[in-house]
């Protein structure tokens, strides 16, 4: 049961065009109990994460255009720097540049050791920027990065939730992790409801939240 | 199970060499080390990946330097490739021999290149042959009854 739910608890998206480096990350990602997708560019990044180009080239257009909003909750990218067409520095420009994507923690990979690049990746917003080949010791310092954007979901989603909302038969719905999103608001109202018992379970019971 | 002992022992011999000759790094320990139960044939799986993205680029590697005009931007692309997935399997000599190949790409030298591809050929063959003769011991002494983990 426990093994189960600490499995769930992250989502990392990770982007490789190297089929052996998606394998790699794949099994280190899940070694390390995340969730794991691997995409081989940074355009079917964008597209797992609903991300839509007219929309966000509109600054005009806020931040909650039911257009592009987060399909599937992502709590971290992890992306190579050297793909052809979209390099990891254009796709994590693309989400810091995002009003709906930028809380989203990116990390970038990189088989060159260029202090230049690595700079202006960490000035751009990345968290971290590991050499590859990764290894165990580098995804394991992930997870502070998802802990944070998670946190701060938290404080974000209890302003939302209105003082009147029923939190009935929370307990059910929200020990489901892997729910469809018509779930989230039930497991909105659980994570107001659980955070004054238990700081780790209010983080888990939050998994799954979509965030706008 | 008189077979599993010595096979064993011949595994961790010819892991040896291999480190000890520099053909594989301490990358390759770390594939090893994330097999296990749930995915007991991970480094077969990543190895068989690199033997057929290898076997490509270097097609293409020998097709686009016996061009006439040579394109040095898509040599150099694939001897990225080649490099960055030699080191994610800790494949050390065939990485090095990429290193100066990119060398001699920068300074457009097809005849240095021809003969830097030659030099990762040799290494990709090398290790290629190597890390088969590894697997099959590994197989024979499954077949035998022993389990494969990393001293």
């Amino acid at each position: 049961m426990g093994m189960a739910t600490t499995k769930s608890e992250f989502h990392v998206l990770a982007v490789d065009d190297s089929i052996i480096d998606r394998k790699l990350i794949e099994r280190l990602l899940k070694t390390a109990s995340y969730q794991v997708t691997t995409v081989d560019s940074g355009s079917k990044a964008l597209e797992f994460l609903g991300f839509c180009e007219d929309v966000e080239s509109n600054s005009n257009e806020p931040s909650t255009s039911p257009n592009n909003q987060q399909e599937v909750e992502v709590n971290l990218i992890i992306t190579d720097y050297c793909m052809p067409e979209m390099t990891g520095y254009d796709l994590l420009k693309k989400i810091k540049e995002s009003s709906s994507f930028r809380d989203i923690p990116v990390v970038i990979m990189s088989s060159e050791n260029v202090p230049s690049r690595i700079s202006r990746c960490l000035e751009e917003g990345a968290e971290e920027f590991f050499l590859k080949p990764v290894r165990l010791a580098d995804v394991n310092k992930l997870k502070p990065h998802m802990m944070k954007t998670k946190n701060r979901d938290c404080q974000k989603a209890e302003e939302e939730v209105s003082s009147n909302e029923k939190i009935a038969s929370l307990e059910i719905k929200s020990s489901e992790q892997t729910q469809a999103e018509d779930g989230n608001n039930n497991k909105r109202k659980a994570t107001e409801a659980e955070e004054e018992l238990s700081q780790d379970r209010t983080r888990r019971r939050y998994n799954g939240l979509t965030v706008i | 199970m008189g077979a599993v002992i010595p096979l064993q022992r011949q595994i961790i011999d010819y892991t040896t060499s291999l480190y000890n000759e520099a053909i594989l790094d301490g990358q390759f320990t770390q594939l090893q080390q994330l097999q296990d139960e749930s995915n007991p044939d991970f480094v077969v799986e990543v190895v068989s990946l690199f033997f057929q993205d290898s076997q490509r680029l270097l097609n293409d590697l020998t097709a686009t330097l016996n061009q006439k005009i040579v394109d040095f931007k898509r040599v150099d692309a694939h001897v990225h490739q080649l490099k960055g997935s030699s080191s994610s399997i800790g494949a050390q000599r065939v990485q090095r021999a990429c290193i100066i190949f990119r060398n001699y790409c920068d300074q457009q030298n097809t005849e240095g290149c021809l003969k830097c591809l030659q030099q990762v050929k040799n290494e990709y063959f090398l290790v290629k042959n190597k890390l088969e003769t590894l697997f099959k011991l590994e197989q024979q002494l499954v077949a035998a009854g022993g389990s494969i983990h990393v001293q």
